[in-house]
């Protein structure tokens, strides 16, 4: 069975929530949408205070080419744009809206038969896609349009699209296969479509055999769609590693990237995006949010209203326990630790992770060994332990020439220390320092 | 409650590794070792040991405690005892008990905790040791008990090492390696020697607990063996009457011990795997080469401890493979 060449690790999967059928979130009082829910500039808003919106009303439009446009989940009033504490932990401008009903636009196909042709030119569809609002659906919100218009010189040869799902307790693209998969289906060959390529590979890691079954019995009947079961390992979800797993190539380091060795990946969740953008007309305000934790009375998956706040599906989730230590937003290996449970369900929030205070509080380090095992793990071929002292020190340079730059941030070298020293935390510095020096050193050429 | 969240970054989960299963592991990898040291050493093997350990650890918790005036004892991570066997697997059964502190001293303070602990450390701290103490006492480092006298400690009878034999060999006497036991008898440890280095089957099966669990993985050991195994069956082939065989080389002496448990040693070897296999080829060779052509019978500690000294050249010219480095097909 197939999988990445370099590294990776074996985490508990605490996959708990897998055998929950998606439910839908009640609505919010009060839905608040940041205007920077993606990479790239910021939204800018379209709408005042006092504005009445519908569902599906754009509240905000592209700020740039990289960049995505915000729309209203919700039916009711404007109340406010103000700063809101997000996800990421930052204050951020947000519209505020007052639920009113639930009133759509009229423009939004809300039936539930699927429509399997699609009669667009591939530049209408990339436009589609765009006014939408579509972006990257598996947690780094990159801008889809924009995956789809490759750069001069660069030409796709496959799409391929990721359901490979590897961080511990997420289970929200796994159902999301075994309860959308046609629309899944349609919507890549909708992205295949629209690079102009006729080969499209899904890969799925062999944890998930019931959604290996249906997703190829299912896409035998769409033409070029190929369903790759995957040998299950962290961090096989990386754009970079799930490349090399189904295709066997390996994207040179930054800054290149993958459609300059001809490969355009879309997670599920963009694809199940893209069909309903293309066909239903409906721009992106819901998506599914696996609520999980071991002390959590009712691990979930819901399908949420952008906007709504997390403490709420915590709340439909059985509420917050006592023992609770850590809200992650995201999973376990790459999710960002919450500092409070009222921020905003938002395009990247693929779950909400509740952790015992036991497990939240991090071991004490010890000095390093040298064991060798972080980078026996490191996926991209990098030295962490040398790139964290290094960063600890302050070495710039030197971090650069090991290539800090390639650090994918999985979190396989700490989470492998038998020291638990923080590598990613002076991982992170390195980066940060050095991805502004280059940046500095291009500004002057 | 929700002011009360912990915020750190990710990953939020930890494999649940640690020092302290890295070195207990070792320490059960060693225990088939210690039992075939029991069962033909008895009495003496029993003493060393336990004065080896008590007094490794001992040093470390005295000097962490009285001289680094560090809070934390790091006694309890295993290190200490995992040096304290090692230390007295490489001495012979019949070594007086103030050598063998002496060696613990050397070891733990000298090239332990000079260098600032555990981590720190460029040489393998119980190698150091017994260097140190071959050199200083040569004549009690060098006096091998015959097996099986359970009872006794000092008072012993001794005899020539395998490897001594071997070396008398190279130097002229044409019946030398025709007194060698037999290589199956070598392999189960059958033979005089120190402590821990006599019987290749249980540091064998020390080495396939070590790979079962992860602790180490194979480059190390592996490229050792199969260099010596090489190089001295070429010899051997050159030559049978003055070189022994390749099997009588791989089984006797400080080989297999040095190759599983010291040169594997975290701290002081290389970190990628490339750098593994050159550390073990290097050491593989310099072991034969001074087993036949240096004036010592046994070469392993010193191949070892020159290689120790070459792991941060190593380590900076071996470089993992990096993603995309791997030319598209």
């Amino acid at each position: 069975m197939k999988t990445f060449r370099i590294g990776g690790v074996h985490p508990a999967e605490n996959k708990l929530s897998a055998g929950k059928a998606i439910r839908v979130a009640e609505l919010p009082k009060q839905a608040v949408f940041p205007l920077s829910q993606h990479i790239g500039a910021p939204a800018v808003p379209v709408v005042k205070k006092g504005d009445a919106v519908k569902v599906g009303t754009k509240i905000a439009e592209a700020g740039g080419f990289v960049s995505a446009a915000v729309f209203s989940s919700v039916s009711g009033k404007v109340n406010k744009i103000d700063n809101v504490v997000d996800a990421s932990g930052y204050r951020k401008p947000a519209i505020f809206i007052d639920v009113e009903g639930d009133e759509w636009e009229d423009s939004i196909d809300r039936t539930p038969s699927l429509v399997r042709e699609c009669r667009f030119s591939p530049e209408e569809i990339v436009a589609k896609i765009k006014d939408a609002g579509v972006v990257g659906m598996g947690g780094a919100c990159f801008p889809t349009h924009v995956k789809l218009t490759p750069p001069p010189g660069c030409k796709a040869e496959c799409v391929i699209i990721n359901g490979v799902e590897c961080e511990p307790y997420l289970t929200a693209d796994h159902r999301l296969m075994l309860e959308k998969t046609e629309e899944i289906l349609v919507g890549v060959s909708i992205l295949m479509k629209a690079v102009k390529v006729d080969k499209a590979y899904i890969g799925i890691e062999n944890n998930k055999p019931d959604a290996i079954r249906l997703m190829a019995e299912k896409a035998s009947a769409y033409p070029g769609i190929e369903v790759v079961p995957l040998k299950v390992k962290y961090p096989q979800g990386g754009e970079k590693q799930l490349i090399d797993a189904i295709i066997r190539r390996q994207v040179p380091a930054p800054p290149a990237i993958p459609i300059n060795v001809g490969a355009v990946v879309q997670n599920v969740g963009t694809a199940f995006a893209v069909y309903e953008a293309v066909q239903k007309n409906k721009p992106l305000f819901e998506r599914v949010v696996t609520v999980t934790g071991k002390s959590l009375a009712e691990p979930s998956n819901f399908l949420a209203r952008m906007g709504t706040p997390m403490s709420q599906l915590i709340d439909a989730a059985g509420g917050l326990p006592e023992d609770t230590g850590k809200v992650v937003g995201g999973g376990p290996m790459m999710g960002k630790a919450l500092a409070t449970v009222d921020v905003p369900v938002c395009k990247g929030s693929s779950g909400i992770l509740v952790i015992n205070e036991k497990e939240a509080k991090r071991t004490a380090p010890q000095p390093c060994i040298r064991c060798a095992k972080c980078v026996s793990v490191c996926p991209m071929g990098l030295e962490p332990y040398l790139l964290a002292t290094c960063s600890a020190h302050g070495d710039w340079e030197r971090v650069e020439h090991e290539m800090i730059m390639s650090c994918i941030e999985c979190g396989s070298c700490q989470f492998t220390c038998p020291s638990h020293r923080p590598m990613l935390d002076y991982i992170r510095l390195g980066k940060g320092k050095v991805g502004g020096i280059i940046r500095a050193r291009n500004a002057k050429k | 409650m929700v002011n009360k969240l912990i915020v750190s970054l990710s990953p939020h989960v930890h494999g649940g590794d640690s020092v302290q299963k890295n070195m207990y592991g070792v320490l059960i990898a060693l225990v088939p070792a210690l039992l075939v040291s029991f069962y033909m050493f008895g009495l003496g093997a029993a003493i060393v040991t336990l004065t080896s350990v008590a007094a490794c650890v001992f040093f470390e918790w005295a000097i962490t405690k009285f001289i680094l005036k560090r809070e934390r004892s790091t006694i309890m991570d295993g290190s200490a005892a995992v040096t304290g066997i090692l230390l007295a697997f490489n001495l012979p059964s019949n070594i007086p008990l103030w050598i063998i502190v002496i060696g613990a001293l050397v070891a733990i303070g000298v090239a332990k905790m000079t260098f600032g602990g555990l981590g720190c450390n460029p040489f393998n701290p119980a190698l150091a040791g017994r260097i140190f103490l071959l050199i200083s006492f040569p004549v009690q480092m060098t006096s091998w008990p015959v097996p099986g006298q359970l009872a006794s400690y000092t008072d012993v009878e001794t005899a020539a090492t395998p490897l001594a034999l071997m070396k008398q060999a190279v130097h002229g006497n044409a019946d030398a390696l025709n007194q060698l036991p037999g290589s199956f008898d070598l392999f189960l440890g059958n033979n005089p020697g120190c402590i821990g280095e006599i019987s290749a089957l249980a540091l064998l099966l020390g080495l396939v607990y070590m790979l079962w669990k992860k602790i180490i993985s194979w480059h190390i050991p592996v490229s050792i063996l199969a260099t010596v195994f090489v190089f001295a069956g070429l010899m051997h082939l050159a030559n049978p009457e003055v070189y022994a065989s390749p099997f009588a080389h791989l089984f006797t002496g400080g080989l297999m011990l040095g190759a599983i448990f010291m040169a594997t040693d975290y701290v002081t070897s290389p970190m990628t795997h490339k750098g593994m296999v050159i550390y073990g080829v290097a050491i593989g060779f310099l072991t034969v080469v001074i087993r036949v052509f240096g004036s010592y019978p046994e070469g392993m500690s010193f191949a070892i401890f020159i290689m120790n000294a070459f792991t941060p050249l190593i380590n900076t010219f071996c470089k993992p493979k990096r993603f995309g480095e791997v030319v598209k097909k």
